[in-house]
């Protein structure tokens, strides 16, 4: 098959993909008698044209950089980490256990002991996946899969029998200390005259996420380790041939991979609900896949991508409170998206590739 | 635990493993053919959609199983196409499935019943009947056979029965006949199927083809038989669950129908009691839902026999030129 120029791998077939999932969103919009540009217009004016729309945008984004670098991270190695939703979960797990019990004078101390305790915890929930992958060959998709569910067992359990407190309906944990609050983009950016980010959500985490993605540029590109994932992605037997021990690097890009996906836990356990509550990743695990294949691997583009699904969920969001369309119209498009830019992405390419192709013939 | 309670659970385990059953032995033709299928879940949850729709509107529950076996075939090829004609990862298009069927089933329910993404419940001739086997009345008073037969074998609807069925049925058309060879063959050596003029493609659409129709009958029996009506995300993972029976059995029929009884009879167990109480320890219900996924790990693990899964799965076939 003709190769395409990198500029269009990169930039192109996303595009396409993007704008063909676009596309159908819109014939699906219409199939159920609504407006598709009404609700276009609804969606930027609900999620980007006030700041307290970024405010939601960029909480949803947060928790995307960081399924979406978890999805990514894994990749490079050729693993399919599915096992996001699991591993956040026990990521918000991690934070609970870190802001309830231990007690902290400052909320950036809290916050570092925090990520530390998500990562930890988030990693540990995909170690057993990845040795399994590493030592006994067992299919890491499935075993992801499985941990999803026994990771929502495994709150469910300790919500509601351990760590709510007595007296409560709800199976939630009790409020953090005021001590280990986050500062919301409110409190850093808004002012007596100028009121920004009214009661949006965003938080002091999006930074911790682009820090998570320059470290993981780095990580990939500039360190020993990450050449190692990326010669494993390659080729198995080459990077063994070179020396590279494959158990090791699968279990810790994959144990990366879920210190990433635990990082979430901080955004929504510590930056929003400041507790503990049932499915507080509400899918966000998922969402990484799309973000992760649409921002091509890089940081870089799942930064963008993630950007993208914020604003779809903040979008979304708005359209169910002022029209007829549920929230799942955004599931519709995320699976349009994975399944574009995944799955039927030879169906992009070919034809792209013949269109090159053509091209180039006339100049030779 | 009386013989009447104990009756009572395994009845019930038989109609929760019903659609397990049903999408076990879809997974199982799909993969056996070489294309892992993990979108099981959402063609389920489309089925379960469209069968309690359509029953719901036309007050037939025939009409609502042919609407379920169709739009979960299409569905599945969908599938077919991105991992057979465009050779896509296999893996990310069965998850770009269920979410299609998560988002479509609640925006189409919301569009045309307007109660929140639900069908309004099943009444009279939408539902699947119970079917009473010959001479259960009569055998009843018979000391413990008597009601094993009138409360256990006798009383459930028919997909219960097209669900046993199918298992006999799949292990013949995999183990008896040609086509089912060939079927074998495409998931272990498709370079050796191709040689002998078979057609590759065509026996992996048709494998993903049967896929969908099971898949619609278990969606179609969730929404239809085993619940009246169709509500949000009401498969629940019990795609995930049959995926986790479909390796558990190691990829064969008859072990399928006993994976399947097993996961139903913990569904059952927790259903009906909450937290069990075993002498002082007690286990709580939370266990019951996990310990399906539990168990597949420590299977997949190799630590009670090792799963090995049909050699070319996953694998999109590419002529050599």
């Amino acid at each position: 098959m003709d190769k395409l120029p990198p500029w269009a791998d990169a930039v192109l077939v996303p595009l396409i993909s993007l704008l063909l999932a676009a596309a159908l969103s819109a014939l699906v919009i219409l199939g159920i008698g609504e407006n598709p540009v009404e609700a276009f217009r609804l969606m930027v004016e609900g999620a980007l044209l006030r700041s307290a729309g970024w405010g939601y945008t960029l909480y949803y984004a947060t928790n995307f950089i960081f399924t979406g670098l978890a999805v990514s991270v894994a990749f490079h190695a050729r693993l399919f980490n599915i096992g996001g939703e699991g591993q956040a979960t026990l990521g918000g797990l991690g934070v609970a256990i870190v802001c309830l019990y231990l007690p902290w004078p400052h909320w950036t101390l809290a916050m570092l002991g925090a990520s530390v305790a998500a990562a930890l915890f988030g990693a540990a929930w995909a170690f057993i996946p990845a040795y399994l992958q590493a030592k006994r060959g067992s299919h890491i998709v499935i075993t992801t899969i499985m941990f999803n569910f026994i990771a929502a067992a495994l709150l469910n359990y300790l919500l509601v029998n351990v760590m709510k407190p007595a007296g409560q309906q709800d199976p939630a944990t009790d409020i953090f200390p005021a001590a280990t609050h986050l500062p919301t983009f409110q409190d850093m950016f808004a002012t007596e005259a100028n009121p920004l980010f009214r009661g949006a959500p965003g938080n002091v985490t999006f930074f911790l996420a682009i820090a998570a993605c320059v470290a993981i540029w780095a990580l990939i590109w500039r360190t020993r380790l990450g050449y190692e994932i990326r010669a494993l992605g390659h080729s198995e037997s080459a990077a063994r041939y070179a020396g590279i021990s494959p158990v090791k690097t699968i279990v810790v890009a994959m144990l990366i991979s879920g210190g990433l996906a635990g990082l979430m836990g901080v955004n929504t356990a510590m930056g929003e609900a400041e507790r503990l509550v049932m499915n507080a990743t509400e899918g966000a695990g998922f969402i990484g896949i799309a973000v992760a294949l649409m921002g091509r691997n890089h940081p870089v583009g799942v930064f963008l991508a993630a950007i993208l699904f914020g604003f779809l969920y903040q979008g979304g969001a708005e359209l169910a409170l002022w029209t007829n369309i549920p929230r799942e119209l955004i599931v519709v498009i995320q699976a349009l998206v994975i399944l574009f830019t995944g799955a039927l992405d030879n169906a992009v390419r070919m034809p792209l590739a013949r269109v090159f192709a053509m091209r180039r013939k006339p100049a030779e | 635990m009386d013989y009447a309670t104990l009756l009572q659970v395994l009845d019930s385990t038989m109609r929760l493993a019903t659609p397990l059953l049903l999408a076990c032995l879809a997974g199982l033709f799909s993969e056996r053919a070489g294309v892992i299928d993990i979108g099981l879940e959402g063609k389920m949850l489309i089925a379960a959609f469209f069968s309690a729709a359509i029953a719901a509107a036309t007050g037939s529950v025939w009409l609502g199983l042919l609407a379920g076996l169709v739009s979960s075939t299409l569905l599945s090829f969908v599938h077919g196409l991105a991992s057979i004609t465009f050779r896509g990862n296999q893996l990310i298009s069965g998850v770009a499935i269920n979410f299609l069927a998560a988002g479509l089933t609640v925006l189409i329910a919301q569009d045309w019943f307007g109660q929140g993404g639900r069908t309004p419940s099943l009444i009279g001739s939408g539902r699947w009947e119970n079917i009473t086997l010959p001479l259960a009345e009569t055998l009843r008073p018979v000391p413990v056979l008597g009601p094993l037969y009138a409360d256990l074998i006798s009383g459930h609807s028919l997909l219960v029965y097209v669900g046993l069925v199918m298992v006999p049925v799949t292990w013949w058309v995999l183990f008896r006949t040609r086509f089912g060879l060939r079927l074998r063959a495409v998931g272990e050596a498709p370079e050796a199927v191709d040689t002998a003029g078979v057609s590759v493609t065509g026996l992996r659409y048709a494998a993903v083809g049967i896929c969908g129709l099971l898949c619609g009958l278990a969606g179609s029996y969730l929404a239809t038989g085993l619940q009246a009506g169709f509500v949000k995300d009401m498969t629940a993972g019990r795609g995930y669950i049959a995926l986790a029976a479909l390796i558990f059995a190691k990829w064969r029929p008859w072990s399928a129908l006993g994976a399947c009884l097993l996961f139903g009879l913990l569904q059952a167990v927790a259903l009906r009691y909450q937290n069990i109480d075993l002498g002082g320890i007690t286990i709580p219900v939370q266990v019951m839902d996990a310990l399906p996924y539990i168990l597949t790990v420590v299977i997949l693990a190799g630590f009670v026999g090792k799963a090995i899964p049909p050699r070319a799965g996953g694998e999109p076939y590419v002529k050599e030129r």
